[in-house]
């Protein structure tokens, strides 16, 4: 039944679609707007970081929205974007920086993106901190294993900026391709030391502990949200967009941690 | 064309047969087809391509070296004697051949890992932690190549009976000198194919390499790594088509060098 109904509904939003006009840029919904309700099923691709807060919203959406199914996909922004533009099936795409949700905007794949979530990063280290981290320059010592997202990816490049502003230059053991594989190399105890989004050490509370990275030092990540052109789900991909900016999505990342947008 | 004694082949066949031969071959044309002269001359005159290029070299020669020290004795066991629990020590031996990678990359790491007994011995004693390091990476591709090396040194043991080494015995040859004289000199071939099998697997390893040893330049970021992280990780698709190529070559290399082993006509 449920692959039924979608493919009823892609057929209906289509017809919407064609029916508004020329444009099949999604509007950017207005914070405000509930209108159209969650319906069908739609696949949201997402930042790695952004894992426990999408995934408790989903039952949350699922209750106000009988019939709605999600589909999410995590794994680095910029993977994300490899995939979207290769033409992976997806209806909206989260990511956790600009850089790499503006390439998607240049290619033309997805409508306008909206911010709707921030966060800060931290050092993660094992619990009680015992190798006695406590500031960025701690991860210069030659006897500390740190582990980095690679540039490419948003924490890789937002640590990268974070060490540069603190004036520390870090060896990393290992450069991973999103911010959770790095997370999870200091969980298992073969790194002491690894730079991630505060939300990913509030995420894992009892495996890591978290050093705070002084504002000064710090930088703030916006994580925009755009519903992909492609999709054929337009109707449920905006309402997607809004609960993630003002609805019940919002409230799993301000519990999750997230910053407000 | 010459038709065997049962005559033409059904010509039905043809089109499922051609369907598998495309399959193959489709691809590796789309490859060569996004692949430019420029590309390639960058990649192969960049340090960042040949230091991933040298490291694989490196660690699956390593990694053969490692599994012919250990896989021939075992090889040898599995041919000429008569253990207990010889089938289930075979079955365990060819494990790795279908297991996914990455699930050897966990195993892996779980065994040796720094917060595992293993690991925190080697890391407080040694200061050698597996994870992120050359050596990591090497066990890695030995875990994943080393059946390939054994069952093919295996089964050129079984290709022929002992009775060279049984004649020798009989002349008064002594177990260890009739190994090395006569065992070792007949098991050249396979032993050879063995090697490059696993040499093929090793320099291919991904899952394993990636999970365990994790990814980074100079120490652990493999070829195939350095492919991966340039398509999936900055989205460097003409960089990580070139590096596949140079995987592609040497793969071809091995295949013309194995040739008579396996594209020979069958007798």
């Amino acid at each position: 039944m449920p692959r039924r109904s979608r493919g009823l509904l892609a057929f209906l939003a289509v017809g919407l679609l064609a029916g508004c006009g020329s444009s099949a840029a999604p509007s950017t919904p207005a914070a405000t707007a509930t209108a159209v309700p969650l319906s069908g099923s739609l696949t949201v691709l997402a930042a790695a970081s952004l894992t426990e807060a999408f995934n408790d919203a989903e039952p949350t959406l699922q209750a106000a929205n009988p019939g709605f199914a999600a589909t999410f996909s995590f794994a680095g922004s910029q993977q994300l974007v490899t995939n979207v533009i290769n033409g992976a099936p997806a209806d909206v795409l989260a990511t956790a920086d600009q850089t790499t949700m503006e390439k998607l905007v240049t290619a033309g794949l997805v409508g306008t993106p909206v911010t709707f979530t921030r966060n800060r990063l931290e050092i993660a280290v094992a619990p009680a901190n015992p190798r006695g981290i406590h500031t960025l320059a701690d991860l210069a010592r030659s006897d500390i294993a740190v582990v980095l997202a690679a540039p490419a990816v948003p924490a890789g490049n937002f640590a990268k900026q974070v060490l540069a502003k603190a004036n520390v230059t870090v060896t990393p053991k290992s450069l991973e391709l999103d911010v959770k594989t790095v997370l999870e190399k200091v969980e298992s105890g073969d790194a002491d030391a690894a730079i991630v989004y505060a939300t990913d050490v509030a995420a894992a509370a009892g495996l890591v502990t978290g050093v705070v990275i002084p504002d000064a030092q710090n930088i703030v990540a916006t994580y925009p949200i755009a519903v992909v052109k492609a999709t054929l789900n337009a109707a449920a991909a905006a309402a997607f967009v809004t609960e993630a900016v003002s609805g019940l999505i919002q409230k799993a990342l301000l519990k999750r941690g997230f910053l407000p947008p | 064309m010459r038709w065997g004694a049962a005559g033409r082949p059904l010509l039905g066949l043809y089109i499922p047969a051609a369907v598998a031969v495309l399959f193959i071959l489709v691809p590796l044309v789309g490859l060569l087809a996004h692949a430019s002269l420029a590309d390639i001359g960058d990649a192969l005159t960049s340090t960042a391509a040949l230091t991933s290029l040298r490291l694989s070299l490196e660690c699956s020669l390593l990694a053969v070296i490692v599994s012919a020290i250990v896989g021939v004795p075992l090889a040898y066991l599995l041919a000429r004697t008569a253990m207990r629990g010889r089938r289930l020590l075979r079955g365990l031996v060819l494990l790795p051949l279908v297991l996914p990678p990455v699930v050897g990359g966990i195993a892996l790491q779980s065994a040796f890992g720094r917060s595992t007994p293993i690991g925190g011995v080697l890391h407080s004693l040694f200061g050698v932690t597996l994870p992120f390091s050359t050596a990591g990476a090497v066990m890695a591709e030995a875990f994943v190549g080393l059946p390939f090396l054994v069952i093919t040194v295996e089964a050129g043991l079984r290709q022929r009976d002992a009775g060279f080494e049984e004649v020798a015995a009989t002349l008064g040859a002594r177990p260890w000198r009739r190994f090395w004289l006569i065992t070792m000199p007949l098991l050249a071939p396979s032993l050879t194919a063995g090697a490059a099998l696993c040499w093929a697997r090793a320099l291919g390893e991904f899952g394993a390499t990636i999970t365990f040893a994790g990814s980074f330049p100079g120490t652990t970021e493999t070829l195939p790594l350095a492919a991966y992280s340039a398509f999936e990780g900055s989205g460097a698709v003409s960089r990580a088509i070139t590096l596949s190529l140079i995987l592609l070559v040497i793969s071809v290399s091995v295949l013309v060098g194995l040739r008579d082993r396996w594209l020979g006509t069958v007798a």
